[in-house]
């Protein structure tokens, strides 16, 4: 131990020169334009002036202020924004481990729809003879299946991403939608995959691409918010409530059947059709039919509900993450 | 200490925690039942976001002020070396300014970019090669990626894995695995440094590493807030100490006079004998008592040791070694009594008896940490400064200077002789 002691007053170094006023901020050629984002609640966004011995400079450092929580909560997007490589870091760290040691690898993430969609169609389609608006059952059904099983693997992963995360929530600050975010950005990976099968598909059955194909984009992107704004309101309240993990896999089971993926929405009565599309993913399951395979089902008045049903989960979920986010470090 | 140059400026800081389980069921059931009718589910959203600000329930016998009221200042420049005991509230302090954790009251004004490394490691996987964990450690911390493409031949140097960058880092060992994780934090050129006991992890070469590096962040006019239990390392880094006792400020100025109130800390009395608070940490291997004394006459005093360990749960058959610190902490000797693990698991509690026979030690004060672990690679328990004995006899009979310890504390015996020369 005493050699040790040695070894740290060699180590560090003579600061005798160094007055105690003579220091200014760092010399490290740091982007001026640099600030750190804070939630705007606390900020207090000024340029701190830093004399240095003879003349003055100005540098825009971050001034931030510590404070208890107070009742006002702001979405976070600046900051966010500022660590937005974050989340694609998470999200590639969440693909290149996902498949690691497997067999198969990245196949599962092909293989999970195909089986639903080889179930789904000995089940409900021969056996059940359910009606798949004149298209072969087993495109008609994976065409709902590959948005669902992004929208469920996204769902499953997010609520547990905090909790998986939990050291990096205890030791080091970032903004924490940044997990969630990857995580659902690492399920879109999978959905990616799944997509060219669907493409792979549609040639097999000679369905032909079209301009309305186009709008797949949409609807993925709605299966996207669709998948975040949940997985938040899952992932916020899984960091408190660990039940989360058990109700997960119920909700999702019980979401599948709510949403027109084994059946056509056209089953239910028309005037119900409005509120059974407030289920979002109702929505994107038969708008991916509709825009890829021409099913001939309306989209129309159930897409607006459906977006406006996801839109509206993705802020309060967001705003319900926020005002937990505090407290995640103390009690996850 | 005052206008722009004060970086960090915090004010009646206190975090509260809650003991104990928070009723979460009762909620959850409230939550559940709730989400059947509409005007409940308000209530609901408000009994799932309560839990935030539940904290302000007002203070009972379930709460614990981790930190309070801690006010202090810290220029530009600054090295602050932060002490005190487990619990002391250290940790909740850096957490605090880290933006980890809110205070329940107070507040601090931050001036720049601040930089925390509380765990060594944390946010690296195993599975990543070391690369890729720079990549994605950097960017928790808040880095661009092209500002890690800058550092990244520095960060490799330092960590000196430069063979091993497309590596597992589970392959790694612990030691180069500890040096890129230091590499990435000191790297990220922060206005304010803030450290907590990374130095407990390494190896001499690893600690010596650290300090270096963190004492060229603050040449270089940044701040450096350090917490470590290693007194030399605080003496050596910091011009500025505070020792914090139960969640407050209990001295605050020169390292020197810091540590050796720290170091003094709760030994005002009797403290040859030693029990185990009851709300330590279990261990399966755990001391629940040591009783010490000192024998016979300089130069041959001799510390006897009745040490009582108790197995609560499996653990390898494990040995005992006892370190003998100086005043201040710094090691002075480890007696190992036997080197091969003697304690059995199954032995139930067992008092055993250690006789150390003393070199000739100066006067002073001197303390006793015990370690107990199998075969050296693991540590189940460690009972820290619980012993403190006293050396009031000169091993030097007639010497009429007194001992100091710059000279050391051993006077090992001596014999000259002497003839004249032809």
């Amino acid at each position: 131990m005493s050699t040790e002691f040695d070894t740290f007053r060699e180590a560090a170094r003579p600061r005798e020169s160094r007055t105690d006023t003579a220091r200014l901020a760092c010399p490290s050629g740091r982007r001026v334009e640099f600030t750190m984002a804070v939630p705007a609640s606390n900020a207090e966004k000024t340029a701190a002036t830093v004399t240095n011995g003879g003349g003055i400079r100005e540098r825009s450092r971050p001034v931030l202020v510590i404070e208890p929580p107070k009742g006002r909560i702001s979405l976070g997007l600046r900051e966010l924004w500022e660590y937005r490589e974050l989340s694609y870091f998470l999200a590639w760290r969440d693909i290149k481990v996902r498949y690691k040691q497997t067999a198969l690898g990245a196949s599962w993430a092909i293989l999970q729809p195909v089986f639903a969609m080889v179930v789904f169609s000995l089940f409900f389609g021969k056996l059940g003879g359910i009606p798949s608006d004149g298209l072969p059952y087993p495109l008609w059904s994976f065409a709902a299946l590959v948005p669902w099983t992004f929208f469920s693997q996204a769902l499953m992963q997010s609520a547990n991403s905090l909790v998986m995360n939990q050291g990096l929530l205890r030791k080091v600050y970032f903004p924490r939608l940044a997990i969630p975010i990857g995580t659902v950005l690492s399920a879109a990976v999978d959905f990616a995959l799944a997509f060219v099968v669907l493409l792979g598909l549609m040639a097999f059955y000679r369905v032909g691409l079209t301009f309305r194909s186009l709008w797949v984009v949409a609807f993925a992107g709605l299966a996207f918010i669709a998948a975040l704004g949940t997985g938040l309101w899952l992932a916020a309240a899984s960091v408190r409530y660990r039940d989360v993990r058990y109700v997960v896999p119920i909700l999702v089971q019980f979401w599948l059947f709510a949403t027109p993926i084994a059946y056509p929405a056209t089953l239910l009565p028309e005037r119900w059709r409005a509120i059974y599309a407030l289920n979002p993913m109702t929505g994107v399951a038969e708008g991916f039919r509709w825009a890829l395979l021409g099913a001939n089902t309306r989209p129309g008045p159930m897409i607006v509900a459906s977006t406006m049903a996801a839109f509206l989960m993705l802020v309060g979920g967001v705003l319900y993450f926020r005002r937990t986010e505090r407290t995640f470090a103390d009690i996850v | 200490m005052m206008g722009a140059d004060v970086v960090i400026s915090a004010a009646g800081l206190g975090k509260r925690y809650q003991l104990g389980a928070a009723p979460a069921s009762d909620s959850l059931r409230e939550a559940l039942a709730a989400t059947f009718s509409w005007a409940a589910i308000t209530r609901a959203a408000q009994a799932l976001t309560a839990f935030g600000r539940r904290e302000d329930n007002g203070d009972d016998a379930n709460t614990l002020w981790s930190l309070r009221d801690v006010t202090f200042d810290v220029i530009s420049g600054a090295t602050l070396g932060i002490i005190g005991r487990n619990g002391a509230g250290k940790s909740t302090l850096l957490k605090i300014l880290s933006r980890i954790t809110p205070p329940t009251t107070g507040r601090a004004r931050i001036v720049g970019r601040v930089g925390s490394l509380l765990e060594v490691g944390t946010g690296f996987h195993p599975d990543l090669t070391g690369r890729e964990n720079i990549y994605l450690n950097g960017a928790l911390l808040g880095m661009r990626r092209h500002e890690i493409a800058q550092k990244f031949d520095e960060i490799v140097a330092f960590a000196e894995i430069a063979r091993f960058l497309d590596t597992q880092v589970k392959h790694y060992s612990s030691g180069m695995y500890m040096r890129l994780a230091f590499a990435v934090a000191a790297h990220l050129e922060p206005d304010i440094l803030v450290v907590d006991e990374v130095l407990a992890v390494g190896d001499i070469d690893f600690q010596r590493k650290c300090i270096g590096k963190m004492g060229r962040v603050a040449d270089e006019g940044r701040t450096v807030l350090f917490v470590s239990h290693n007194m030399a390392a605080i003496r050596s880094l910091c011009r500025t100490a505070m020792v914090l006792d139960a969640g407050r400020i209990v001295r605050q100025g020169d390292p020197g006079t810091c540590i050796a109130y720290y170091v003094a800390q709760g030994f005002d009395e009797d403290a040859s004998t030693w029990t185990r608070p009851s709300n330590a940490r279990d261990s399966a291997l755990a001391f629940t008592r040591v009783d010490s004394r000192v024998t016979g006459h300089q130069p041959a005093l001799a510390l006897e040791l009745d040490v009582v360990l108790e197995p609560r749960g499996r653990h390898k058959p494990a040995l005992i070694a006892v370190d003998i610190l100086d005043g201040s902490g710094v090691g002075l000797m480890q007696a190992l009594p036997r080197v091969e693990g003697f304690i059995r698991e199954d032995a139930g509690p067992q008092r055993t008896r250690i006789v150390i026979d003393l070199p000739p030690l100066i006067p002073g004060a001197y303390f006793v940490t015990l370690w107990a672990g199998s075969y050296f690679t693991e540590t189940l328990d460690v009972a820290e400064r619980v012993i403190r004995f006293e050396v009031h006899e000169s091993p030097t009979p007639g010497r009429s200077v007194q001992h100091s310890a710059e000279q050391g504390h051993i006077v090992p015996p001596s014999t000259a002789t002497w003839e004249p020369i032809q």
